[in-house]
């Protein structure tokens, strides 16, 4: 993101600020919009959130470090998300997760160095049918081995 | 509304979307304009029909053919054959409707015989982004009744008399909560529906929301009516987009009809609804905690009393009800308490939806009456254990819940029965476990959870889920001390009896119950250093077949440990003591001459 464009997000944050301002229990509508304009919550968002809603820095850190979906860094490009729901683990997505692991070389929650995969393990998806599950941005691999992370990821390289 | 001769049903669940219907929908919507047919055949995009390791599914009626496990490049023929010539595609039928090359209705077949749909009755019948066709399905009958011939005492004793209880896991009786709500005097009231389906492995909610909105919408109507509120809010997760989507679209199409908003039918009742949305915490399954959320901030429960029904979402007295506990009232509504009340057990009444997975054929969403035997859950209705394995245990009531093992699986779903089990309800997600599953890991898995969401805020709670799991985690890697299953055993009675809300209160469960039914695997892990599963990596003992080993190196130049020592041409040997067990020899053998243990 260049500076323009980050300030241009800037101008956009207020008007989601003002649509919610009058709102009961704004906050985290606001947070939901925010991340979705910026990727993340940068601190220079949450500031002004802070003075236009009138919420202490602290309460929108404990608010925005609470909740899982929130991420105060940017993410890379791709999304990778395994399911570690419970009809996914019996059905070995641990063994997919320790693969990708292997591949990309990061941990769950982390970012490659070339900032091209974020790695998170996540909750269940709802689609227990077709276990177990791995989604890269918005596509879903279902029913899939661990043998197999090698060729999916190869698609998102190139 | 037209008329067709041919409907084209899609689902649209996250299950199948996942698996690419919408080009399914695309290809069909292309065809049948290139042939000419858009004013004879239409195409729906609906709700989910249950059997998602079938999907993607397309019903096309009247025949009701159903096919399943649908390719885009399949749909011309599909077209070709059954739209334009009228022959159905047998190759693509779901198999079990054809049956010596008769086809049977699709109530036949063992995965829907036994079900009865209440909850989801409309689910993959009405397309959910149309309320046309919810009316048309009878939809919002209830809500005129109840504004324009009952009080709200009557919609309440209707409820009361229902014998219906909460679907989201507590089975507290759902009219009780309506009344208590609607005895406390305040200027402002609010009703509440928990959408936030955290139970991994759970997902009839979603469904609900995907398939049929406005049920959801008109019977959280009803409710405010009936407990005197006049806003309303539906916490759903973000990671449904396809449910806060049609959700969204629902809304916004009642209010159009004069079915939510000012002056609702023209009877002077007010009432509107807003979504809000989770962000990815568990906890917020628990009421007070979602009402925390709601308010903007962190997702942590309250000590009760007061109740929700007194002191509420932004103190004033609130109604919480789950998504499939609403789903039952419009039926209520219109059919009456009695018919409800005739279903079931005599404690449990009317259905409840289970969601299936794990190791079972026909994963996905049956409603069965109360009552059923959780054998011919998995069995009948879920078709068994897929590659001839042996059941092992199912868990029901996920990280609160706890496990029923082969000897009660003739047991009827109640929500005493599985109570006394030492499992629960819960929000209904039932997982199938086989021969190959290790419970002890499964228990750990339920603690890792449970340690990550929990909030906090407690001691017992935030300290005693996480010396439990730093236990479990030493069992399974082969470090398992003398006294360690005591250990567990008085943690977790003491974080059951301590927590503060029901997420700790009930976390200790799943390692109660796999302790009561499979003690023995625990004391494998401990005693043995044996994981009788082999599944724990920790215990796991790899050894090269000296009959199959070629002599080629291949393991030991790939061991990052060196472990593994031999002459060329002869077999090697693995040092068990110096192994790290990571199983690169195994995956890296050209000749599968190491095996696992």
């Amino acid at each position: 993101m260049t500076d323009m464009e980050f300030k241009e997000k800037l101008n956009k944050l207020e008007h989601i600020i003002n649509e919610h301002k009058n709102q009961q229990g704004a906050l985290m509508p606001v947070l939901h919009e925010t991340q979705e304009l910026f990727g993340y919550l940068p601190e220079e968002a949450q500031k002004r959130i802070s003075e236009v809603l009138d919420i202490s820095m602290a309460e929108i850190y404990g608010v925005a470090t609470f909740y899982s979906r929130f991420t105060l860094k940017p993410r890379g490009k791709y999304t990778i998300g395994v399911c570690l729901g419970t009809a996914c683990y019996v059905k070995n997505s641990q063994g997919i997760i320790d693969k990708i692991k292997k591949e990309i070389k990061v941990g769950a929650g982390e970012t490659t160095d070339d900032g091209l995969f974020t790695l998170e393990a996540t909750r269940c998806i709802g689609c227990c049918g077709l276990a177990p599950v791995m989604t890269i941005g918005e596509d879903v691999y279902g029913k899939i081995a661990p043998e197999d992370v090698v060729d999916i990821l190869k698609k998102y390289q190139a | 509304m037209e008329m067709y001769r041919s409907h084209v049903m899609i689902c649209r669940g996250t299950g199948c979307t996942s698996s690419n219907s919408e080009q399914i929908v695309k290809n069909f919507e292309e065809l049948i304009k290139k042939h000419g047919l858009d004013n004879e055949v239409v195409v729906e995009r609906t709700g989910c029909f249950g059997l998602c390791a079938l999907g993607p599914i397309v019903i096309i009626y009247p025949e009701a053919s159903f096919y399943s496990l649908v390719k885009p490049e399949d749909v011309e023929e599909i077209v070709n054959e059954h739209l334009i010539k009228g022959r159905v595609v047998k190759r693509l039928l779901y198999a079990e409707t054809v049956e010596n090359d008769t086809i049977k209705s699709i109530d036949e077949v063992d995965f829907y015989k036994k079900q009865v749909r209440v909850a989801l009755r409309n689910c993959g019948v009405i397309n959910p982004e149309n309320i046309d066709e919810y009316i048309a399905f009878d939809g919002y009958k209830a809500l005129e009744k109840v504004l324009t011939s009952m009080t709200p005492a009557e919609v309440i004793d209707t409820i009361k008399r229902s014998g219906l209880k909460g679907r989201g896991g507590g089975g507290f009786p759902t009219g009780t909560k309506w009344e208590f709500a609607a005895k406390s005097q305040a200027d402002q009231k609010y009703v509440l529906c928990n959408a936030d389906e955290g139970d991994p492995g759970a997902f009839m909610d979603r469904s609900v929301l995907e398939g049929d909105p406005h049920a959801v919408i008109e019977a959280m109507t009803i409710a405010a009516f009936a407990i005197g509120a006049s806003q309303g809010y539906v916490y759903v997760r973000a990671e449904y987009p396809i449910a806060v989507k049609r959700l969204a679209i629902a809304i916004s199409q009642a209010r159009e009809y004069g079915l939510l908003g000012q002056n609702i039918m023209d009877t002077g009742f007010n009432f509107d609804l807003e979504i809000r949305l989770g962000a990815g915490a568990f906890v917020c399954g628990e009421e007070t905690a979602l009402i925390a959320s709601i308010e903007g901030e962190r997702g942590m429960p309250r000590p009760r009393p007061p109740f929700p029904a007194v002191k509420g979402l932004f103190g004033k007295p609130t109604l919480l009800n789950n998504v499939e506990t609403y789903a039952n009232i419009t039926q209520i509504i219109n059919n009456g308490a009695e018919w409800f009340a005739s279903m079931g057990t005599e404690k449990s009444k009317g259905t409840k939806v289970f969601a299936l997975g794990g190791k079972i054929n026909n994963t996905g969403l049956v409603e069965i009456p109360m009552g059923t035997t959780m054998r011919e859950v998995i069995f009948e209705i879920g078709g068994g254990i897929p590659n001839g394995k042996k059941y092992k245990a199912a868990q029901t009531g996920g990280p609160s819940g706890g496990c029923i093992p082969m000897e009660h699986i003739d047991v009827p779903i109640d929500y005493d029965n599985l109570i006394a089990l030492g499992s629960m309800m819960g929000s209904g997600g039932l997982i199938v476990m086989d021969e190959d599953n290790c419970m002890v890991d499964i228990a750990r898995f339920f603690l890792d959870f449970t340690v990550d969401e929990s909030c906090g805020k407690c001691t017992p709670c935030r300290e005693g889920t996480k010396r439990m799991l730093e236990i479990l985690d030493r069992i399974v890697e082969g470090k398992g001390k003398d006294g360690d299953i005591e250990r567990l055993e008085s943690l977790a009675n003491n974080i059951k009896n301590s927590a503060l809300c029901g997420l700790g209160q009930t976390a200790p469960n799943p390692v109660l119950s796999t302790l009561k039914y499979f003690r023995d695997e625990y004391e494998a892990h401990i005693n043995e250093k044996r994981c009788p599963a082999g599944v724990c990596q920790g215990l796991a003992k790899y050894t090269i077949i000296a009959d199959k080993c070629k002599g080629c190196g291949i393991c030991a130049k790939q061991c990052p440990v060196t472990a593994i020592s031999g002459k060329a041409k002869t077999p090697y040997l693995i040092a068990n003591d110096k192994c790290a067990k990571c199983g690169v020899c195994l995956e890296k053998c050209p000749f599968g001459a190491i095996i696992k243990a």
